[in-house]
């Protein structure tokens, strides 16, 4: 069967954030958002959690110390010990000091590169995809809310039509998708 | 919905709308280049072609066609390389540092701010590349495994250290920038009507959809990037002035630099967004959103970082003597009263005094007073590395190999082919790329914009009578 889908678009962030929550408090479900740039207190309204890229950014950090930690122990204590002015590393904690500014850079570089590419394969927003914003004005300065019939079966869509002209919606498009 | 203070001035000037701000930021980009971009254009990359000749000499001569000798074996190079970093020390510390800070100022200038960072940066790699001598051998700066037997780079080696601090530095600023760039290229890719420019922006921007998810994680991934990037900017100057602190040469082995060369770094920086924001905001008609204010914060961080640095030059004349060391102390008298004392007086009047007179608030709001300074503390900052490296070394402990330095036209060739390129590459930015942020700029319209600001209270908070 196909989707119905209806597209709300609101020329304003506030009303759509409180046409919103009018919608939800009725039982409705917002499928998605789209905006120009990000409508703060969206996310709980629609339902939506948040990131956890922070933890992701946590792990690649501490993988790129664990890396560097490794690495430079096998490179300048186990493999080719230095002898600088009588002063040898005989173990990693002896040489420790020299060795902090590029622990903390590679801890650094991994968190930043690997939170990154990890943000846009999630978003999946890779060189070369096709957008999918339902109108090109949302990009700019208009505000869609995405409604999906399959997720709002209490409602049939005259009635969701009623009650999102009730939002101070500005336009309203529909679309069956398959 | 947060609310400003009625009387703090407002950062988006006159009756600006969300469609107004897209408008003013792409039209730029979509009409015909202005001829004095072309001229601009042009003058730039005459010089920048000039500079890429001169390295092409210096690679198929040796690095004996510069102005070295026995005695000084560092000196434009090495100044030009910390000069250029830390001009681009600017742009991550407005986007990171000020963002944590949640100073809403920083959205007018960190788009182009960070752009600058990058080019500077690129700059300034190139100065240890080419003192390589065999460019294409320049990977062996990093641990790679090799047939040559065990042999790996020196981690004790604070020229190591750079070599992680600037391509870490480097890299991260990329994506931070480009993650920004990200949505505003989807804005630009929805406008466009010529087919080309569309493509291009259609693959720039990733197929950017600004769902309610991918904003959520936009905003974390910032804020992320943000706390990550802001010990990243002070480790790289940090890590940068150990090149010289960690040598037992008298006038360069002091505790102070790191925190000194910050400073300083951060100082020049925000003089070079001055030079390049100031002339861009008239040339872009970015008025509005680039004004006095944005203009007047900048001048105070000057202010201070160049405060900062003035303490740091007479702590460290102070200790030269204090420490009792001849030899530390004959570095700071050499240098002041020296052969090279025009320039020691010149660091000192551009660095220290400069930005004093930016206690006066008539003159820190003043554009053109604004500008002249920060072309004279790029001098000035160009100077103080050139003192410290050049003035430390040239009077060695045996006065038979006492000696000057005189660059030979291959280094001044370099050196301004380096500013040529940058600017080619600032002047392609302005013209193909969103030159503020666009989509955060709509985040503080409401809250900062002039209009919105002035409306009475019943329409301001309007939201919260729903």
């Amino acid at each position: 069967m196909a989707e119905q889908i209806i597209y709300a678009m609101y020329d304003d962030d506030d009303v759509l954030k409180d046409g919103a929550k009018k919608l939800v408090a009725k039982g409705i479900k917002v499928a998605e958002v789209f905006s120009p740039f990000p409508i703060h207190g969206i996310d709980p309204i629609i339902g939506i959690k948040n990131t956890r890229l922070g933890i992701m950014a946590f792990l690649y950090g501490i993988t790129g110390t664990i890396i560097a930690t490794l690495g430079m122990r096998y490179f300048m204590i186990s493999d080719w010990p230095m002898n600088i002015g009588g002063k040898p590393n005989f173990s990693y904690l002896d040489n420790i000091l020299a060795f902090i500014p590029v622990t903390f850079e590679f801890t650094v570089l991994c968190a930043a590169h690997g939170m990154a590419i990890t943000y846009l394969l999630r978003n999946k927003t890779l060189p070369g995809m096709i957008a999918s914003n339902p109108d090109p004005r949302t990009t700019d300065d208009k505000f869609v809310m995405e409604f999906r019939m399959s997720e709002n079966s209490n409602f049939s869509s005259e009635e969701l039509l009623d009650l999102i002209k009730t939002t101070g919606v500005s336009e309203i498009d529909q679309k069956s998708v398959k | 919905m947060h609310k400003e203070s009625a009387i703090r001035e407002p950062l988006i000037l006159g009756h600006k709308t969300y469609h107004q701000i897209t408008e003013d930021v792409c039209k730029p980009i979509e009409d015909k280049a202005p001829r004095t971009w072309y001229v601009l254009f042009a003058i730039a990359l005459i010089i920048g072609i000039y500079g890429i000749g001169c390295i092409m000499y210096l690679l198929g001569t040796g690095i004996g066609v510069w102005g070295l000798n026995k005695t000084i074996g560092w000196a434009w190079d090495i100044t030009n390389f910390v000069w250029w970093v830390g001009i681009g020390h600017a742009g991550t510390l407005i986007s990171a540092v000020l963002l944590l800070f949640r100073q809403k100022w920083r959205m007018a200038i960190n788009r182009s701010a960070e752009a600058m960072t990058i080019f500077a940066v690129f700059m300034a790699g190139t100065f240890p590349l080419i003192h390589m001598g065999r460019l294409w051998l320049g990977y062996w700066v990093f641990p790679l495994p090799n047939q040559f037997g065990s042999l790996w780079v020196n981690f004790n080696s604070p020229l190591l250290w750079d070599v992680f601090a600037i391509s870490t530095y480097l890299s991260v600023s990329l994506i931070f920038w480009y993650i920004g760039l990200i949505p505003d290229f989807a804005t630009l890719r929805d406008r466009v009507k010529r087919p080309i420019p569309k493509k291009m922006y259609s693959i720039l921007s990733f197929g950017w959809s600004g769902r309610a998810k991918n904003w959520n994680r936009f905003e974390l991934v910032s804020l992320v990037l943000a706390g990550v990037a802001t010990p990243l900017v002070f480790s790289v100057h940090s890590i940068v002035s150990f090149d010289f602190a960690t040598s037992v040469i008298p006038g360069w082995h002091t505790t102070i630099f790191p925190p000194y060369f910050v400073a300083g770094a951060v100082f020049s920086g925000f003089a070079m967004v001055q030079t390049l924001m100031l002339v861009m905001r008239k040339a872009m008609r970015l008025e509005a959103y680039i004004h006095t204010r944005h203009v007047e914060y900048m001048n105070i961080v000057i202010m201070v970082t160049g405060s900062i640095v003035g303490v740091a030059y007479l702590t460290e004349l102070f200790v030269s003597w204090y420490s009792g060391v001849e030899y530390e102390a004959y570095a700071f008298i050499n240098r002041a009263t020296g052969p090279y004392w025009w320039a020691y007086a010149s660091m000192m009047t551009c660095n220290v005094i400069s930005p004093q007179l930016m206690w006066i608030p008539a003159l820190r709001r003043s554009l053109y007073f604004t500008f002249f300074i920060s072309i004279v503390v790029n001098i000035g900052m160009w100077f103080e590395r050139y003192v410290i490296i050049v003035s430390s070394i040239h009077r060695d402990y045996l006065p038979s190999s006492w000696s000057m330095h005189y660059p030979s036209h291959i280094d001044i060739g370099v050196y301004l082919g380096t500013i040529g390129l940058f600017f080619v590459f600032f002047l392609l930015f302005a013209r193909f790329f969103p030159v503020l942020p666009i989509a955060e700029l709509k985040t503080i319209l409401k809250s900062s914009g002039e209009y919105q600001k002035n409306l009475p209270d019943t329409h301001h908070d309007n939201s919260n009578h729903h």
